[in-house]
C-alpha cells in the first residue's frame, strides 16, 4: 500500500523533472514581477525574493536537485560497489588498505567533511559532485563489501576459484547477482541521503549556486516569509520530504520482501 | 582482564591513529588546491604583492610539514591560530560557541535517548501490532524530512502561530538555565524529532534480532515469565547493540546540530563553521572540523569499548 | 490411608501422561499457511520413552514443541487436543502453560551452545527454573545442580557451574543442558535432536547421560531424531513420521525387526552398513601422492602435520576423523586453496605447484571437488545449464549445440531428466542439488574427485542414493575418489583405502579390511566402537565394555610433541606417549599405524 504510494510519487516527480520546460509556466531564471508576490492566478505560488515565479522554480528545482542527486548516487554506486566487491573478493592487503581508507573517511562526519572541502575549493558543481560522491561511496563500499563477504565465503565461489576463474568472472557472475537485492535497497537509501545532503548544503548556501533553481536554497531565500505565517517557503522543503518519504517506503517494502517472512509472527 | 585491557588499548590506539589521519586530511586538503590558498582566496584581481603578504600571513611560505607540525602543536595546546576574517583568536571565537553547542546537543540527547529507547523496545515487544505499524510509518516519514523542514514547521506553529517559544534562539552566557532551556526549546525539539526516529528504528531492530535467538526460546520453554525474560535474558545482551545505537545517534546529533543552529540563529559551533565556510576562513573551518571529528570519533570509540567490556566472551576468556 | 495413597500413585505410574489427538499444525511459508503436521495421535505413559523418527520436513520437532503447548513463530496449532496429565494445553492459558514448562515438562535443544544465554553462568541458568517456579531456594537449587553434575560424571562438578557457556566444550555443554532439564524434576522431557551436531565419540557420552537420567529417575521422554540407531538405544516405542503424517508406530523391537511400512524399511535399509568387497586392480598407477605435508592457517598451529597419503587410480581413499582432525584442511591443501608450509603434492608423478594461482588450467581441471552443503555449493542465481555448462566451456571450450548436448548427457549420468536444465537451485531438492554438484564435477572430466562430507547434510535415504550413484559412476567412468567423512558407516561402504586422521596426524592408514578389522590403533578402535549399531542394547554393551571411558568426550587437541591421542588413550604409557612421537609400524604391506605399542601388544590388550 505505502509502496504503491511511493512508486506513484516517484513517477510524478520523474515526469515533472524530465518535462520541466514544458510544464513550467515561466522560465527558471525569469524575473517577472515584484518580490514576494502573493499566490494569484498569474503566479499560482506567488513570486520569490527576486520576483521569479515560485511554481516554475519548483518545477525546475525538481530537475536540478533530483538530477544532481541521481548522478551523484550513480557515480558513488559505481565507485563504492566495485571497490567493495574487489576488496571482498581479493581479501588480504587490498582489502586491508581499502577498508582502512574508508574507515578514516567515514570517521569524519559527512557534513563536516563536505564543509571542509567546499571551503577549500569553493562551491562549484564539479567539486560538489566529487565531494559528495566520495563521501557516499564510502558508505556504499561498506555495504557492498559486507554483503559480498557473505557471498565470498560460499562454497560456490570457492568452486569458481578452484576452477581457475578470473577476478572479473567471480565478481560479475558469482558475487554481483547475489547482492543485487541489498544493493538496490541501498541505492534507494543512498539516493535519499544524497538528496537530503545536497538540499542541506544548498540550504546553507553552499550547494547549487544561484540563479539555478534548487529546493534547498529556495527555502533559505524565502524563509523570512514564515514570520508572516506564509507557508510558501515550506513547499520546496515539503517537496524534498515527500520524495524521500516515497523512496523510503519503496525501500522498506523491498527490504521486507527480500528478508522473506522472518519478521512475521 | 589483561586480555580485555589489551583489546581496549588497541581500540584506543586505533582511535588516536584515526584522529591523526584526519588531522592530516584536514591540513593537507589545502595542498590539493591548484596554485595555492592565497591565490584562490584573493582571486584573479589580486596583485602579486598582496598575494605575497597574505601568503606570509598564512604561513604558506614555510614548508608543508612544518606548517602541519605547528598547527598540530597549536591544536593540542589550545592555540588554534587567528581567523582570516576578523583576525581574532580562534580559540576565543570557539570557546563559548562550543559550550553552547554542547548544551544544545546535551539537551536534545537528554530528551531523545530515554524516549527513543522506551518507544523502540515497546515497538519490538509489540511488533506487527497496530502500534508498531503506526510507529514504523511515523518514524520512516520523520527520517525522510530534511532537518530544516522540521525546524520551520515547528517555528511556524510554536513560534509564530502559538507564540509559545522564540523562533530565534539567541542564548548568551548571562542567561539563567531556565531561560537558556526556554530559548533553545525549538532547536532541541527539532533535533529530538529527527534523532528519535532513527534511534527508535535501530533499537527496535536490535531487540527483535535478540528475541529471535535460540536462548530466548529456551528460557520461554523453561517457563520463565515474560517480564523476567526481558529483564534478565534480553537486556544484558541488548546492552552492546543499544549502546551502539545511542553512539551512532549522538554522532548524528553532532552533525544535525549544524543545520539546526543555522535555522534558529543559535550561536553555536555549527553556525560559526558555516559562516566561515562561506567566507573561506580556512583556519576556523579546520579547527571546527577537527573538533567535530574528535567528538564523533570519541563517541564511536566509547561505544566500541563499552561493547567490549560487557561481552562475557571477552570478559571471561577460556 | 497411606496404603491407599501408595496404590494411587502406582496406578498413576502406568497411567497416560501425555495424549495427543488429531494434532494439526500449520506453518507459514512463501505460499502462505500450509499444514506441516497433518493429524497426528500420540500416547505416552509415565516412565516411557517415545522416539519420533523422520527425515527433514517430517514435523517431528514441531510435534515435540507442541507437546509443551508451544508453537514457534510462524507456526500455529489449528486443531486437535494435547492433554498433559489431565490438562488441555491447547485451551490452557499462557500462565498455566508457563507454570508447566521447565517445571513438569522440560526441553533439551539441538545446540546447547546456542541455547544457553551467553551472559549468565551455567549454574545460575540451572537454578533459574526451580527458583522461578518456587520449588526451591537459590542455594538449594545450586546444590542440586552440583549433585547432578557429579552424578553425570562431569569434570570438576563443584566448579564447572561457575563457568560461562563459551568456556565449556560442546559435548559437556550438551550434557549440562540435559542436567538443566532435570532441575525441577520434570515428568516429561522433550529431547530435540540432542546429539545430531556432535561427533560419534561425544555422542556416546551424551547418550549415556540421557539414558541415566531417564531410566534412573523414571522420567518420560519424547526423543526426536533422524537417526534410528541412536533412538533404538533409548526408546520403548517408535513413531515414524513423514511430511507431517504418521507412517508407523510400534515397539522399538518390532520396528527394527519387522517393519510394516515400505518407508520404514527404506529408512532401516539406508542406515544398515553395506560393506562391499572392493575390486582389486592389479598394479594400479599412483594418481595422487601427498608427501609429508604440513599446513596451517596464518601464524597458527600446524593443522596438518607430516601427512603422507597416496591415491591409486580407480580407487576410493577415505579420510576419516572427528571435527578438528584436519580432514577438510587436507582437501584445501590438495586443491591449492591452502599452500602447505612444507611437503609436496604430486599428481600423475608431476609436482603440483602449492598455490592455486600457480597451477595451470589442465592441473586444475584434473582435480574436482564436491562439497558437504549443496545449498551453498550452487550459485542460487545460476541455472543448471550455466552451472554444469561452465566447466565445459571453461576447460573444454565447448559451446552451442555441443555444449547443450553434453549437459544433457551429464544429466542422464546423474539420473536427472533433461527438463532440469532450466531450473534454478531453489527449484531442486537437497538430493537433486547434490547430483548437480556431481554433474558439475564430472563436466570437467577430472582424474580425481574430492568428496568432502558429501552425504552428511542429506537425509539418510537420499544419502544412500547419492552413495550408490557415486559408486556406479566410479565403475562406469573409472573415477578416483578421495572421500572425506566423519561417518564410518559411509566409509565402510565406499572405501578401498582408509586414512584415520587425529589432530592433524595420521593415526592409521591402509586397506579398509586391514584398518577396520582387527583394529590396531586405539583411536580407530574408539571410533569404530562409538558408531551406534541398529539394535537394542548396543549402548549398554558398549558402555560396559568401553575400553576408553577416559577417552570419550574430550576435545581433539593438536599437540606439538608426543602422540596427540595420548590424553584420551586407554593404553597410553605414562610420560612416553606425551613426550615422544609414536613410531610408525607396518604390520602388513600398505598398512601403517602410529603407536608406541606393537600390534600384538594392542591385540592382547583389547582381547
Amino acid at each position: 500500500m505505502s509502496a504503491k504510494f511511493g512508486i506513484l510519487v516517484v513517477l510524478i516527480y520523474s515526469i515533472v523533472a524530465i518535462f520541466a520546460p514544458f510544464i513550467a509556466p515561466y522560465g527558471e531564471r525569469e524575473i517577472l514581477g515584484r518580490s514576494f508576490e502573493l499566490w494569484s492566478d498569474k503566479y499560482p505560488l506567488g513570486t520569490d525574493n527576486l520576483g521569479r515565479d515560485m511554481l516554475s522554480r519548483m518545477i525546475f528545482g525538481a530537475r536540478n536537485t533530483i538530477g544532481l542527486a541521481l548522478s551523484i548516487t550513480i557515480l558513488a554506486f559505481l565507485l563504492g560497489s566495485l571497490t567493495g566487491m574487489i576488496a571482498a573478493a581479493l581479501g588480504g592487503w587490498v582489502d586491508q588498505i581499502l577498508s582502512r581508507i574508508v574507515d578514516v573517511l567515514m570517521s569524519i562526519p559527512s557534513l563536516i567533511f563536505a564543509l571542509l572541502i567546499l571551503s577549500i575549493f569553493g562551491t562549484s558543481v564539479p567539486y560538489l559532485i566529487a565531494t559528495i560522491t566520495v563521501i557516499d561511496a564510502t558508505r556504499v563500499f561498506r555495504l557492498a563489501r559486507a554483503t559480498a563477504m557473505n557471498v565470498v565465503v560460499m562454497d560456490y565461489v570457492e568452486v569458481a576459484r578452484v576452477r581457475g576463474e578470473k577476478l572479473d568472472w567471480v565478481i560479475r557472475k558469482e558475487i554481483l547477482p547475489n547482492i543485487t537485492a541489498p544493493l538496490l535497497a541501498e541505492f534507494g537509501l543512498r539516493f535519499c541521503f544524497v538528496f537530503l545532503f545536497i538540499s542541506a548544503l544548498s540550504f546553507l548556501g553552499l550547494g547549487l549556486q544561484p540563479p539555478s533553481a534548487d529546493w534547498g536554497s529556495m527555502v533559505r531565500d524565502n524563509a523570512s516569509l514564515i514570520t508572516f505565517e506564509d507557508i510558501t517557503p515550506l513547499l520546496p522543503a515539503g517537496a524534498i520530504a515527500l520524495l524521500t518519504v516515497a523512496v523510503n517506503f519503496i525501500v522498506d517494502w523491498l527490504l521486507h520482501k527480500s528478508s522473506g517472512l522472518k519478521d512475521v509472527s | 582482564m589483561i586480555h580485555i585491557l589489551k583489546i581496549v588499548t588497541q581500540r584506543f590506539a586505533l582511535g588516536l591513529l584515526t584522529l591523526f589521519a584526519i588531522s592530516l586530511i584536514i591540513t593537507f586538503g589545502v595542498e590539493l588546491l591548484p596554485g595555492d590558498l592565497a591565490e584562490a582566496i584573493l582571486g584573479q584581481g589580486a596583485t602579486p604583492e598582496t598575494v605575497k603578504v597574505f601568503r606570509t600571513e598564512l604561513g604558506l611560505d614555510k614548508p608543508a610539514h612544518l606548517r602541519y607540525l605547528s598547527w598540530l602543536y597549536g591544536m593540542a595546546t589550545g592555540d588554534m591560530g587567528v581567523s582570516l576574517a576578523n583576525k581574532r583568536e580562534i580559540s576565543e571565537l570557539i570557546g563559548i560557541r562550543l559550550s553552547n553547542t554542547i548544551f544544545l546537543g546535551g539537551f536534545a540527547a537528554a530528551i531523545s535517548i530515554p524516549l527513543a529507547l522506551f518507544l523502540g523496545i515497546l515497538a519490538a515487544l509489540y511488533r506487527n501490532t497496530l502500534y508498531d505499524r503506526v510507529v514504523n510509518t511515523f518514524t520512516l516519514t520523520s527520517i525522510s524530512f530534511p532537518e530544516f523542514f522540521v525546524a520551520y514547521i515547528l517555528i511556524l506553529f510554536f513560534a509564530i502561530k502559538l507564540g509559545w517559544f522564540p523562533g530565534i534562539s539567541n542564548v548568551s552566557t548571562n542567561l539563567s538555565l531556565g531561560d537558556k532551556l526556554y530559548r533553545s526549546m525549538l532547536p532541541a525539539a527539532t533535533l529530538t524529532l529527527v534523532v528519535v526516529a532513527h534511534m527508535m528504528r535501530m533499537t527496535r531492530a536490535a531487540i527483535i534480532n535478540l528475541l529471535a535467538s535460540p536462548y530466548i526460546e529456551m528460557v520461554r520453554l523453561k517457563g520463565i515469565s515474560p517480564m523476567k525474560i526481558i529483564l534478565r535474558h534480553a537486556l544484558p545482551n541488548a546492552l552492546a547493540p543499544i549502546v551502539n545505537v545511542v553512539a551512532i545517534n549522538l554522532a548524528y546529533l553532532v552533525v544535525g546540530v549544524v543545520i539546526v543552529e543555522v535555522v534558529f540563529v543559535y550561536p553555536g559551533l555549527g553556525q560559526l563553521m558555516v559562516d566561515s565556510v562561506s567566507k573561506r576562513d580556512i583556519p576556523v573551518v579546520q579547527a571546527c572540523s577537527m573538533i567535530f571529528a574528535s567528538v564523533y570519533i570519541l563517541l564511536n570509540l566509547s561505544a566500541d569499548i563499552i561493547s567490549i567490556v560487557t561481552n562475557p566472551r571477552l570478559l571471561h576468556p577460556r | 490411608m497411606l496404603a491407599d495413597a501408595k496404590k494411587n500413585s502406582e496406578s498413576e505410574s502406568s497411567a497416560t501422561l501425555l495424549e495427543v489427538k488429531g494434532l494439526r499444525i500449520e506453518g507459514l511459508s512463501e505460499k502462505g499457511w500450509q499444514e506441516i503436521v497433518c493429524g497426528v495421535d500420540l500416547k505416552l505413559k509415565r516412565g516411557e520413552i517415545l522416539g519420533l523418527i523422520g527425515e527433514s520436513g517430517a514435523g517431528k520437532s514441531t510435534i515435540g514443541l507442541a507437546a509443551m503447548g508451544f508453537a514457534r513463530d510462524g507456526c500455529r496449532i489449528t486443531s486437535g487436543e494435547i492433554i498433559f496429565d489431565g490438562i488441555e494445553l491447547c485451551t490452557a492459558s499462557e500462565e498455566q502453560k508457563r507454570k508447566l514448562r521447565g517445571n513438569r515438562i522440560s526441553y533439551v535443544a539441538q545446540s546447547a551452545a546456542a541455547a544457553f544465554n551467553p551472559a549468565h553462568r551455567l549454574l545460575d541458568q540451572f537454578a533459574e527454573g526451580p527458583v522461578d517456579h518456587k520449588i526451591m531456594s537459590r542455594t538449594e537449587a545450586k546444590e542440586k545442580g552440583r549433585q547432578l553434575y557429579r552424578s553425570l560424571d562431569l569434570p570438576d562438578p563443584d566448579n564447572i557451574g561457575e563457568r560461562w557457556p563459551h568456556q565449556v566444550s560442546g559435548g559437556q555443554l550438551q550434557r549440562m543442558m540435559v542436567a538443566m532439564a532435570m532441575s525441577c524434576g520434570p515428568d516429561l522431557i522433550v529431547f530435540d535432536e540432542p546429539t545430531t551436531a556432535l561427533d560419534v565419540t561425544t555422542q556416546i557420552e551424551v547418550l549415556k547421560t540421557i539414558k541415566e537420567i531417564v531410566t534412573a529417575r523414571n522420567v518420560s521422554a519424547i526423543y526426536i531424531t533422524h537417526d534410528l540407531a541412536v533412538v533404538a538405544q533409548l526408546a520403548d516405542h517408535l513413531m515414524v513420521l513423514r511430511y507431517g503424517n504418521l507412517i508407523e508406530v510400534n515397539s522399538t523391537g518390532q520396528i527394527l525387526e519387522a517393519p510394516k511400512q515400505e518407508y520404514t524399511r527404506a529408512l532401516l535399509n539406508a542406515r544398515t552398513r553395506h560393506e562391499q568387497t572392493t575390486v582389486q586392480i592389479s598394479d594400479a598407477e599412483t594418481l595422487l601422492s601427498i608427501n609429508s605435508v604440513t599446513a596451517g592457517y596464518g601464524n597458527g598451529l600446524d593443522i596438518l602435520q607430516e601427512i603422507s597419503v597416496s591415491v591409486e587410480r580407480g580407487r576410493t581413499v577415505a579420510v576419516v576423523g572427528e571435527s578438528g582432525s584436519g580432514k577438510s584442511t587436507l582437501a584445501r591443501v590438495i586443491t591449492g586453496l591452502l599452500p602447505p608450509r612444507s611437503g609436496e603434492i604430486h599428481f600423475q608423478s608431476e609436482s603440483l605447484p602449492p598455490a592455486l594461482a600457480q597451477r595451470s588450467k589442465q592441473q586444475l581441471q584434473k582435480v574436482q571437488m564436491i562439497y558437504q552443503l549443496p545449498d551453498v555449493a550452487l550459485n542460487p542465481r545460476q541455472r543448471v545449464r550455466d552451472i554444469v555448462g561452465r566447466p565445459l566451456s571453461f576447460y573444454l571450450g565447448l559451446s552451442g549445440k555441443k555444449r547443450e548436448h553434453r549437459i544433457i548427457e551429464l544429466l542422464e549420468h546423474i539420473e536427472l531428466s533433461e527438463h532440469y536444465i532450466d531450473r534454478l537451485p531453489d527449484e531442486l531438492s537437497g538430493g537433486e542439488k547434490q547430483r548437480i554438484c556431481i554433474a558439475r564435477a564430472l563436466a570437467a572430466e577430472p582424474e580425481l574427485i574430492i568428496c568432502d562430507e558429501v552425504t552428511s547434510a542429506l537425509d539418510t535415504i537420499v544419502a544412500k542414493a547419492i552413495l550408490d550413484l557415486l559408486q556406479r559412476l566410479q565403475r562406469e567412468l573409472s573415477l578416483t575418489y578421495l572421500f572425506i567423512s566423519h561417518d564410518l558407516d559411509t566409509v565402510a561402504s565406499i572405501a578401498d583405502q582408509v586414512v584415520v586422521l587425529y589432530a592433524g596426524r595420521i593415526a592409521e592408514q591402509g586397506p579398509k579390511t586391514a584398518v577396520f578389522q582387527p583394529p590396531f590403533h586405539p583411536y580407530t578402535r574408539l571410533l569404530l566402537s562409538s558408531v551406534p549399531e541398529m539394535r537394542q542394547g548396543w549402548l549398554e554393551e558398549t558402555l560396559s565394555t568401553h575400553e576408553a571411558k577416559a577417552g570419550i568426550a574430550r576435545e581433539v587437541k593438536i599437540t606439538e610433541r608426543g602422540c596427540p591421542f595420548a590424553e584420551r588413550c586407554p593404553v597410553a604409557i605414562p610420560e612416553i606417549c606425551v613426550r615422544d612421537r609414536p613410531p610408525l609400524q607396518t604390520p602388513a604391506s600398505g598398512h601403517v599405524f602410529a603407536c608406541q605399542h606393537a600390534p600384538e601388544m594392542l591385540l592382547d590388550h583389547f582381547a
